[in-house]
């Protein structure tokens, strides 16, 4: 039984994330290989070669896949995937998007969004926004799967870990689909995904200028991510990627600050398990009140000043 | 062009789900279904691009019950033209669906095919880009914009950090993200007329499709309640239960 770890990259440098697939791969006996695609990797690979438990690391590095291309990444994967038992990417954007064509050309199910892996053919996973959790068994020569990285404490340790390194020889990749253009928000702030400390907003901040300029002292006092919820998000206070929630982003900081959000499920889904929560809500009955550990019942106007100037 | 339209019936997006009291499932039993949310999206996508006369005809796709009707008939009153339900008792996995789609697919021909990126029941944020893999076809999952070139698509996805634009050679399957559209309601003189449109049904075992589930599920449960929290009076007190209580900030 061999696993296949396929690490996500971040301006060609090795995400942290790749420590939680580790650490969700461990009850799963036999070797574990990391995969890494894209272009000019050294960086990256000198990272890869930091990492525990690792015994052999995969590059792919060709010009073709610096954009991430679903088609293309699902191809150099297919390339190798039969010498594997289980196939572990991230359930991000990135995961999401080739490891379901892996599956299906493999002709097998794909798990999505694992929170837990008991051993080899045992896992749980996440339905319904969370509000209900399924327990599964797969038997299956190859499972591959999206791991919700925030369910997994990273695995520690930076050592040289002697991994053998192998390049991969390049299948043909297909040429159908073409990155036009890409806009990453640039942000000074801890990312949301991997933040300690997030504060969030919701409809209740009432407009673009007020999320910014109530929320961002607080997130710098805090050195906190900001995160939105969609209301906040469709109505343009705050961008795409500051959604928390099903189909946004899951978190798990160890303080979430919810200021003016009412807590629909959906929204939960994305942040419940956050070690702290913080509600902050006018209305005593939101049901965000019910998941959160310290709820302030106020105007947000006058509490986030009060506040951001006595922290 | 032709554009298909999978739609999914799921426990309506208000419900709290709950599981059966034996734990082998999730209780549907008279609870309001609808349209999955993302496929409403997806769906007012395709009759936009017939409204700008791009498409020539919207077909929406069912996998399941005979019940899946409803939804199909909701798809006709807001603007499909035909509808299939591919009918079969039993659970349908993402990859199972995938594979019947591909047999219609190769019938109807369609250019563009618009799924949801995700159906709310499951979560599993799979049956587009098995499709397009199973078709060979090139995907643009997430997006939150659409435009319709000669033979290609220009389709802006909302990704992790930001937004990224693709250009992807047709035919090609789209996934759709939550900013797309906003979706219509459907009318009552259109839900009158949808009963006269075409809903015509294919018994999913005559595909040739193996639709035996493949994960096996052992369980449904809820997850762990958290242990309901305390109302603070003041943001004094917010802060020294922050420091001192709960110590996640110094
Ligand atoms: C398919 C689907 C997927 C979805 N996915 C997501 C998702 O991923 N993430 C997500 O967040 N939502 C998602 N939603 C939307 C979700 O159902 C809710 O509509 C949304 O979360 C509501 O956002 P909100 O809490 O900001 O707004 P509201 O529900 O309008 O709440 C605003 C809150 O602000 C409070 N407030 C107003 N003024 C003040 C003030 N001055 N001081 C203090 N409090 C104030 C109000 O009391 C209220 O509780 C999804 C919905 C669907 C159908
Ligand atoms: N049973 C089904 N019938 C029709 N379409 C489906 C079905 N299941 C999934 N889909 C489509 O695939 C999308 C993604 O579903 P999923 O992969 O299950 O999250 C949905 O939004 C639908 O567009």
């Amino acid at each position: 039984m061999t696993t296949l770890i396929v690490a996500e990259l971040e301006k060609n440098q090795l995400k942290e994330s790749v420590r939680q697939l580790i650490a969700a791969s461990t009850p799963i006996p036999g070797e574990k290989h990391l995969l890494i695609m894209g272009h000019q990797l050294d960086k990256a690979l000198a990272e890869c070669q930091l990492l525990p438990h690792i015994s052999k690391i995969i590059v792919a590095d060709d010009a073709s896949l610096s954009d991430e291309s679903a088609e293309k990444m699902a191809e150099v994967v297919l390339s190798i995937a039969e010498q594997y038992s289980h196939i572990l990417t991230p359930a991000t954007a990135f995961g999401k998007n080739f490891l379901p064509r892996v599956a299906a050309r493999l002709d097998v199910p794909q798990l999505s969004e694992v929170i837990q892996v008991k051993d080899a053919e045992h896992f749980s996973r996440p339905i319904y926004a969370g509000s209900l959790i399924t327990d599964v068994k797969v038997t299956e020569k190859i499972i591959p799967m999206t791991i919700r990285i925030s369910a997994f404490d990273a695995v520690q340790g930076r050592n040289a870990n002697g991994a053998t390194i192998e390049k991969l020889s390049m299948p043909t990749l297909p040429n159908i689909s073409q990155r036009v253009s890409l806009n990453l928000h640039d942000s000074t702030r801890p990312q949301l995904d991997s933040a300690k400390v997030v504060v969030s907003g919701g409809r209740g901040l009432s407009s673009q200028e007020n999320f910014h300029a109530l929320l961002e002292p607080l997130a710098d006092k805090l050195n906190a991510a900001l995160g939105a919820s969609r209301a906040a998000v469709d109505l343009g206070y705050a961008p795409n990627d500051y959604q928390v929630g099903q189909t946004g982003k899951i978190i798990a900081p160890n303080l979430y600050i919810a200021v003016g959000i009412s807590g629909a499920i959906q929204h939960l889904a994305g942040m419940k398990n956050a070690k702290c929560i913080v509600a902050i809500n006018k209305d005593p009955d939101a049901p965000i009140h019910q998941v959160s550990d310290y709820s302030l019942v106020g105007d947000l106007n006058e509490v986030i000043p009060e506040l951001t100037s006595k922290l | 062009m032709k554009i298909l339209v999978p739609v999914k019936r799921v426990l309506d997006y208000n419900i709290k789900p709950r599981a059966k009291a034996d734990g082998s499932g999730v209780e549907l039993t008279g609870l309001k279904m609808s349209m999955n949310p993302f496929d409403e999206i997806a769906l007012e996508e395709a009759i936009r691009l017939k409204e700008k006369g791009i498409a020539s005809e919207v077909v929406a796709v069912s996998c399941g019950q005979t019940s899946s009707q409803d939804t199909l008939r909701t798809a006709l009153a807001l603007g499909a033209d035909r509808a299939i339900l591919i009918e079969h008792d039993g659970e349908f996995e993402p990859l199972a669906v995938a594979k019947c789609l591909v047999k219609l697919i190769e019938q109807e021909q369609p250019k563009i095919v618009i799924c949801g990126k995700q159906a709310i029941d499951d979560d599993a944020n799979q049956t587009g880009q098995m499709l397009a893999a199973l078709l060979n076809w090139s995907q643009a999952t997430f997006a939150s914009k659409v435009e319709v070139e000669e033979d290609r698509l220009l389709v802006t996805r909302e990704i992790d950090g930001g937004l990224e634009t693709l250009s992807v050679t047709l035919p090609s399957v789209v996934t759709t993200d939550l900013r797309l559209n906003d979706p219509r309601f459907a009318t009552l003189p259109n839900i009158m007329k949808a009963k006269k449109k075409p809903l015509e049904t294919i018994q999913a075992n005559t595909l040739g499709i193996d639709l035996t589930p493949r994960v096996t599920i052992l369980g449904v449960r809820e997850p762990d309640p958290r242990s309901s929290g305390v109302r603070v009076d003041s943001v004094d007190s917010l802060i020294d239960k922050l420091k001192h209580e709960a110590k996640v900030i110094a």
